[in-house]
């Protein structure tokens, strides 16, 4: 089971979150100007990505907030989380630029 | 391609088993293909089995980037079934049950297809509504699927526990007896080496890495991890890792890649004789024919490419199956892993053309698509070899999420497998 840094509670099991997908997915702001490929874009396509990736987590079980976390795709390794509103942080390490 | 029969398992039983010869050629990449499958799973070496021998389209090459059937094929819990919802559904899963009826004889090669009947319990009164409506669909499809009593489906399972006093009682269940299960290595060593037989190229070790397309943006070549290979027509059936092929393309698709589970048990004598599988409570069983159960659990919670996933979920699925045959408490679990399936919004697949000319992609099977390897294969063929869908796999469009035409069988069904 992995273990996941809550931003507003600190590290916690696995079983007290939810995931809720793609990070920075922004509603169309004005869905009357709105094309069907952007609407597509925005309710069915997905980066899916295989290597790190902006998702949002839900710490359902805890204090029931959204957050944003990096991810390993291909290693289920957290690298950051950070709370809904900031940005993406910019990561340290050489080739981890998400 | 030397035949099997009674025959020639007879003559090397007496010649010390000496003249059995590989099952198809080693070979390294040619220059150029006239198609190209990426991915040798299953529904990959089918699809170059169905362009060779029902298109004549015999210049042909599977690329696999690990060894074939190391995916999802030989990873899954090898349900069969066809008792879908939808119209479009029950014709395409279907099309693929027909297929497996008489599939070891077309290729010559035992899949071990018994179809000893796949039943599905209902333990709310939503579930038997819906287990229902599917019965009647089904039915009006000419697919078959028939409503058993709790002591129906005990007799026709006697292990299943009918008690009325478990968190999830069984209140009935739906049962095709047409479905069953299959040997997933067989479905790959057959198509693999029926594909060889006619011609096809299956190169294992070779990863696509590049997809290059001409001036006017059809598809050139692709590159791989054993160099440059011309080809203007390609099929993509990579599974999970979908999204990242065609990503070389810059396509776009409605997919996420989820880890699901499975676990097999010590073998033991025969005891469950059917494949149960609860939608609800997220647990699905048959037994091999070496006798270990085999047990699927649901897909892990978020998406992922490590063909791993969470302790917990196999968990929940063993507490699962533990009510619901308690004679398998103390039984010990043998092996258990993952693999990384391909899921679209409405849990349905595509197998159709891209924006790219010349690149076709099938995909989006998810947690299902076993059960759709022939079918899948033959559509795919189709598909590439006349540049326009078969009328059964036509509303498996990637353009029906921005059409609206949904086939919603997430909606319908929410069943795995
Ligand atoms: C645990 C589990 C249980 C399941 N249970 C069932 C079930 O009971 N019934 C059912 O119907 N379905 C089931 N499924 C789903 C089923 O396994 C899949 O839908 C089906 O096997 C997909 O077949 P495929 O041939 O497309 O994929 P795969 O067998 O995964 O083949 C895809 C191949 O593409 C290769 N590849 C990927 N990228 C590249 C690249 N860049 N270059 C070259 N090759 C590449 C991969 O190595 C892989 O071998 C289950 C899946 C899992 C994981
Ligand atoms: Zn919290």
């Amino acid at each position: 089971m992995l273990l996941i840094q809550c931003p507003y509670c600190g590290l916690r099991p696995e079983l007290e979150f939810a995931y809720a997908g793609q990070a920075h997915v922004a509603r169309p702001a004005d869905p009357s100007a709105t094309t069907p490929d952007q609407w597509t874009e925005f309710l069915y396509l997905r980066d899916n990505t295989r290597g790190i990736h902006a998702e949002r987590w839900r710490h359902v079980r805890g204090c029931a907030r959204f957050f944003n976390a990096l991810r390993d795709t291909t290693t289920d390794q957290f690298l950051a989380t950070y709370r809904a509103g900031e940005s993406m942080p910019v990561l340290q390490q050489a080739g981890q630029k998400p | 391609m030397r035949k099997f029969s009674g025959w020639t398992l007879l003559k090397e039983a007496f010649g010390g088993q000496q003249g059995w010869t590989p099952q198809w050629r080693r070979v390294a990449p040619q220059a150029e293909y006239d198609a190209i499958i990426i991915g040798g799973g299953g529904h990959g070496l089918a699809a170059a089995y169905y362009l060779a021998s029902e298109h004549g389209i015999t210049r042909t090459a599977v690329l696999e980037k690990g060894w074939i059937g190391g995916g999802n094929t030989g990873r899954n819990t090898t349900i069969i079934r066809s008792n879908y919802l939808f119209d479009e559904s029950a014709a395409l899963y279907d099309h693929a049950l027909k297929l497996w009826e008489d599939l070891s004889q077309v290729l010559n090669y035992n899949v071990m297809f018994s179809p000893r009947g796949v039943m599905m319990l209902a333990h709310t009164v939503h579930d038997v509504q819906v287990a229902k409506r599917h019965i009647h669909a089904n039915r009006g499809n000419g697919v078959d699927n028939e409503w058993l009593s709790p002591e129906e489906a005990k007799a026709y399972c006697p292990p299943l526990n009918i008690e009325r006093n478990i968190r999830y009682p069984v209140l009935g269940a739906a049962l095709q007896r047409r479905g069953g299960t299959a040997r997933h290595d067989a479905v790959a060593w057959g198509y693999a080496r029926a594909a060889d037989a006619i011609g096809v190229d299956i190169i294992e070790n070779c990863e696509v890495t590049g997809l290059v397309r001409d001036a006017s943006g059809a598809m050139e070549a692709v590159q791989t991890s054993r160099g440059l290979i011309r080809c203007r027509r390609v099929g993509v059936s990579a599974a999970g890792n979908t999204s990242v092929v065609l990503g070389l393309a810059g396509v776009r698709l409605p997919l996420e890649s989820f880890p699901l589970q499975a676990l097999v048990s010590e073998p033991v004598k025969p005891v469950v004789p059917c494949v149960v599988m609860s939608g609800s409570i997220h647990a699905y069983i048959s037994q091999s024919d070496k006798g270990e159960l085999v047990i699927g659990a649901g897909t892990d919670a978020y998406t992922s490419y490590t063909q791993r996933g969470a302790l917990h979920v196999n968990s929940h699925t063993l507490s699962a199956v533990c009510e619901l045959f308690p004679a398998f408490r103390r039984m010990r679990m043998l092996r258990n892993w993952g693999g990384i399936v391909d899921v679209t919004p409405d849990r349905s697949p595509i197998i159709a053309r891209t924006p790219v000319p010349g690149l076709y992609v099938n995909c989006g099977w998810g947690t299902g698509g076993f059960k759709a390897t022939p079918g899948a294969g033959h559509l795919l063929a189709w598909t590439m070899a006349r540049d326009e869908p078969h009328p059964i796999n036509a509303p498996f469009t990637i353009e029906r999420f921005r059409d609206g035409h949904l086939i919603d069988e997430a909606a319908a069904a929410a069943v795995a497998h």
